[in-house]
């Protein structure tokens, strides 16, 4: 097809992917699955970090990701640890049963 | 016709996004994690196709080895089926699927005005940014103070998960009656 791979390419991969993560968190009601559709997202940028940092030359895009997914470790552990409590309080991990706040 | 670097990408790419669409649309939350592990090597490996060679073994150490064997261990203690998930109607899939595809429509349009770099990307990457000497040099002088505050942000996080997920000594007693 190609023979050269431009950064569009890269832009493009990471927005499809980004776009299948939000469709992921929209249309599923299971914590967990939508948990990991915004590590997908996550997954989508931290590529698109990389593809940058590697056009440029750039190593301060590199950093970034190091801490984008330093932070997306500690938010899963704790987000974790919500949807365990939670399902030990309601015994579901459904969102919709997760209403008590709704007026 | 095509080169192998390119090859490799456009294969890396169709992995990664037929086993995205497989983790969101997967019966059974077990399959939506071996997917997205799936997924997350393929990124891997397009990390090693532009030379982030560290990034690369730390998104395999710290995603696919930790954090999804983390989402592995809460879906097997919540002892989740496959069957138990109560499915949005038709109208909220078809409206989220409206949502994120007009994102994806917006993003392409603006694309096409934009003016990008015309230089190809050199794939395999030869520019020596992503190895480790280098990164560590930028790390720990440039960054270091974030790189001190993450830390801080680790431990935050550990402690909060232990307290979370620490049982209530009345629950516990609830549950076992002792007396």
């Amino acid at each position: 097809m190609f023979k050269d791979i431009f950064i569009d390419h890269y832009i493009y991969l990471s927005l499809v992917l980004f776009c299948i993560g939000i469709v992921g968190v929209l249309t599923r009601k299971n914590a967990i699955i939508i948990f990991m559709s915004v590590e997908l997202m996550l997954n989508s940028v931290n590529l698109l970090l990389v593809a940058f940092s590697s056009m440029f030359a750039d190593a301060s895009g590199q950093v970034f990701v190091f801490f984008t997914m330093t932070v997306a470790a500690a938010e899963v552990a704790v987000g974790l640890a919500i949807i365990v409590m939670i399902y030990r309080n309601t015994r579901s991990i459904d969102i919709g049963d997760a209403n008590k706040l709704k007026w | 016709m095509m080169s192998v670097p390119s090859a490799i990408f456009f294969f890396l790419a169709f992995v990664s996004i037929f086993c995205g669409i497989l983790v969101i649309t997967s019966k059974n939350p077990v399959y939506s994690c071996l997917y997205l592990v799936i997924t997350m090597f393929a990124i891997a490996s397009n990390y090693v196709l532009l030379n982030a060679q560290f990034l690369a073994v730390v998104q395999i150490i710290v995603y696919a080895g930790a954090i999804m064997v983390l989402f592995l261990f809460t879906i097997m203690l919540l002892n989740l089926n496959s069957n138990s998930e109560v499915h949005k109607s038709l109208l909220f899939k078809f409206l989220g699927a409206i949502g994120g595809g007009s994102l994806l429509l917006i993003v392409v349009a603006a694309m096409k005005k934009s003016e990008l770099s015309a230089a190809p990307m050199i794939l395999p990457n030869t520019n020596q940014t992503g190895m480790i000497q280098n990164l560590g040099q930028v790390l720990f002088t440039e960054y270091v103070f974030p790189f001190e505050i993450i830390s801080i942000l680790i431990i935050t996080a550990l402690i909060g998960a232990v307290v979370l997920a620490k049982k209530d000594v009345k629950i516990i007693e609830e549950t076992n009656p002792t007396h």
